[in-house]
């Protein structure tokens, strides 16, 4: 369990090497917001999950419905975040398959209202508008706040090709939004599911009175 | 009868993974009276059919099937798992299910369910995303289609009624027991709480929190809604084994029908699977164990059916299974009866129902209708009046 107050940020990252460019952008995200959380007086948790390590359990989840308990652990842990940093690398133009099952496998109302920063890495920096073009529809689709600035690494910047530092930059920047979403005014909304989304959690918690199921059931234009 | 035991199946056409063979729906078909006429002979309560309308199984008319077999039974308890309560006319449901009652001396029960398969809903005239709101009225409209007689109802999804008596009545004026059944929608626990019914959890191919969960919520709604306490609450559970003598054994000749199965194949690992979920694959002391241990989850329950006709296994090898399943099926029986708490109610029958009810009562209409009056619908046409 995290202190209260402690703000919980989990990373996922869907590179496949060992280690990977994917995970290395992660852990300079990860780092450079915890500085800019810190910086606002707040504690933080970090927690790092590997898809890899994952990738049997999800094909698994996909075929039977259900998660194993490690999946269902790192499910929690991204339920349980104040906000994600999501990194994949680009395959054929998108998010990888490995990425995109996890995000598949999420219960509707996972990301409601969770900061998400969203960050990829390719040989290329001609992929860079993959952030725009499919992981921003994708966190929007699953009504997560995106952080504005996305990150996209190619290998030049790790490199230092890309002209000193420049990566970095644009990682403090993202990290610094990603920090306001986290630890700003009003960032207390940001827990849980939002306003409106009826979880099938919180009809375990709290079950709709059957008369009302009743009448529910037969509101709405009649079908004859 | 404390605790009833019995089979559940699908229906399912699945090719032999080790022979290569399918069966034809006739085989199938034939197989699955064969199951439960094999089912009776071994001593057990309970033979429950699935109802499907598309390919690739037989479960379609789950009345003719049950009709059939109880002609050539005599003592098991017929019930269906799941009825569609969804796409199926409770209308239709309300006459066959009472027919059933007669022809078999009340030895009938029903499970309803919503089934999940999208495009069965359209040809039934359907929309799955009202799933929810259709099991709830039209199972509003079961009930009293076998309460009432003279019943005039309007409702959102079907054509209205007027003056409409749904024949035949219920046998000894009792309507068929109801369970209901689902995985992980709260709001049909919350209808069979509220209606005092059965809920009945598949207990297959999912984690058994699930079914922890739904029991819980169901039995906290009972007491909610005046019924009891939660532990007199009716609960099933379905369940999935296969044995032999020698656990390896089993484990050897299952797995290429596990590996391959229709809904979980080429998945998890057979050991993975059985860690997961209830599936029990062994020794018959492995069964019996496994099989005890449900109650420490959803408690002391009236209703048992397992799984065993799936996923291509031969009927030779079904039958040798439910061998096996008659020799455990005194210890199951002895052992859940020692455990069982007092207080807990028996599993629910037609006689138990009808004791229930104050003894029998005929509800039917004999009517002062046509025969008195001469007059019939083609005779107002004729007249021009239709």
């Amino acid at each position: 369990m995290t202190a209260p107050g402690v703000k919980r940020i989990v990373v996922v990252s869907a590179g496949l090497g060992v280690p990977s460019s994917t995970r290395l952008l992660a852990d300079m995200l990860a780092d450079a917001s915890v500085r800019a959380v810190e910086a606002r007086g707040v504690e933080v948790d970090v927690q790092h999950i590997e898809l890899r390590g994952l990738a049997h359990a999800l094909t698994d989840n996909l075929l039977t419905g259900f998660p194993s308990k490690e999946l269902a652990a790192a499910i929690e842990a991204v339920h349980r975040a104040d906000g994600v940093i999501a990194v994949t690398p680009v395959f054929s133009a998108s998010y990888s398959g490995l990425f995109k099952t996890f995000f598949d496998v999420l219960e509707l109302g996972v990301l409601d209202a969770k900061p998400v920063l969203a960050a990829a890495t390719a040989g290329t920096v001609r992929h860079s508008l993959v952030i725009d073009h499919a992981l921003r529809p994708l966190f929007s689709y699953l009504h997560a706040v995106v952080v504005p600035t996305g990150v996209f690494a190619a290998t030049d910047d790790f490199a230092g090709a890309g002209g000193g530092g420049e990566l970095q930059k644009r990682v403090e920047r993202a990290a610094g939004e990603f920090a306001g979403l986290l630890a700003g005014p009003g960032s207390g909304a940001s827990t849980g599911s939002a306003p409106g989304r009826h979880l099938v959690e919180d009809e375990f918690e709290h079950p709709t009175d059957f008369e009302d199921l009743l009448k529910r059931a037969s509101d709405g234009p009649p079908a004859y | 009868m404390g605790m009833q035991f019995g089979i559940f199946t699908v229906g399912d056409v699945t090719t032999d993974p080790t022979t290569g063979k399918t069966p034809t729906e006739y085989e199938r078909i034939k197989a699955t009276v064969a199951i439960a006429k094999k089912a009776e002979e071994i001593g057990l309560d309970v033979f429950a059919t699935g109802e499907h309308h598309n390919p690739p199984f037989i479960a379609s008319n789950p009345t003719a099937m049950l009709a059939y077999v109880g002609a050539q039974t005599e003592r098991i308890i017929l019930s269906t798992a799941t009825t569609l309560i969804t796409t199926t006319d409770p209308v239709l449901i309300a006459e066959d299910y009472a027919k059933l009652q007669h022809l078999t001396d009340g030895r009938v029960d029903l499970m309803m369910g919503r089934g999940n398969t999208g495009p069965v809903y359209p040809w039934f005239g359907k929309d799955i995303r009202q799933g929810i709101n259709l099991a709830i009225e039209n199972y509003a409209l079961l009930r009293q289609l076998w309460t009432e007689t003279n019943v005039d109802w309007k409702g959102r999804f079907r054509t209205p009624l007027q003056g409409y008596t749904s024949t035949p009545r219920p046998l000894d004026g009792v309507a068929p027991f109801v369970w209901h059944g689902s995985i992980r929608s709260p709001e049909i626990a919350e209808q069979a709480a509220y209606y005092g019914d059965g809920f009945f959890h598949n207990h297959i191919f999912w984690p058994a929190s699930h079914t922890q969960q739904m029991v819980r919520l169901y039995r906290q709604r009972w007491e909610h809604y005046g019924h009891g306490a939660p532990e007199t609450a009716i609960v099933g559970l379905g369940g999935q084994f296969f044995m032999r003598r020698n656990s390896q054994d089993a484990v050897d000749e299952f797995r290429p029908y596990f590996d391959n199965a229709p809904v979980y194949g080429h998945g998890p690992s057979l050991e993975d699977f059985s860690e997961a979920t209830p599936l029990t694959v062994g020794s018959p002391q492995q069964v019996i164990e496994r099989t005890l241990s449900f109650r420490e989850y959803v408690g002391d329950y009236q209703r048992q059916l397992f799984l065993l006709d799936h996923a291509g296994l031969p009927l030779k090898t079904v039958l040798e299974q439910l061998d096996l399943y008659g020799e455990i099926l005194p210890t199951l029986r002895s052992e859940f009866e020692k455990l069982r708490a007092p207080g807990v109610p028996d599993a629910p029958t037609h006689a138990s129902l009808v004791a229930k009810a104050g003894g029998p009562t005929d509800t039917a209409i004999y009517g002062v209708g046509d025969d008195a009056t001469g007059t019939s619908d083609r005779d107002s046409v004729l007249e021009g009046e239709l």
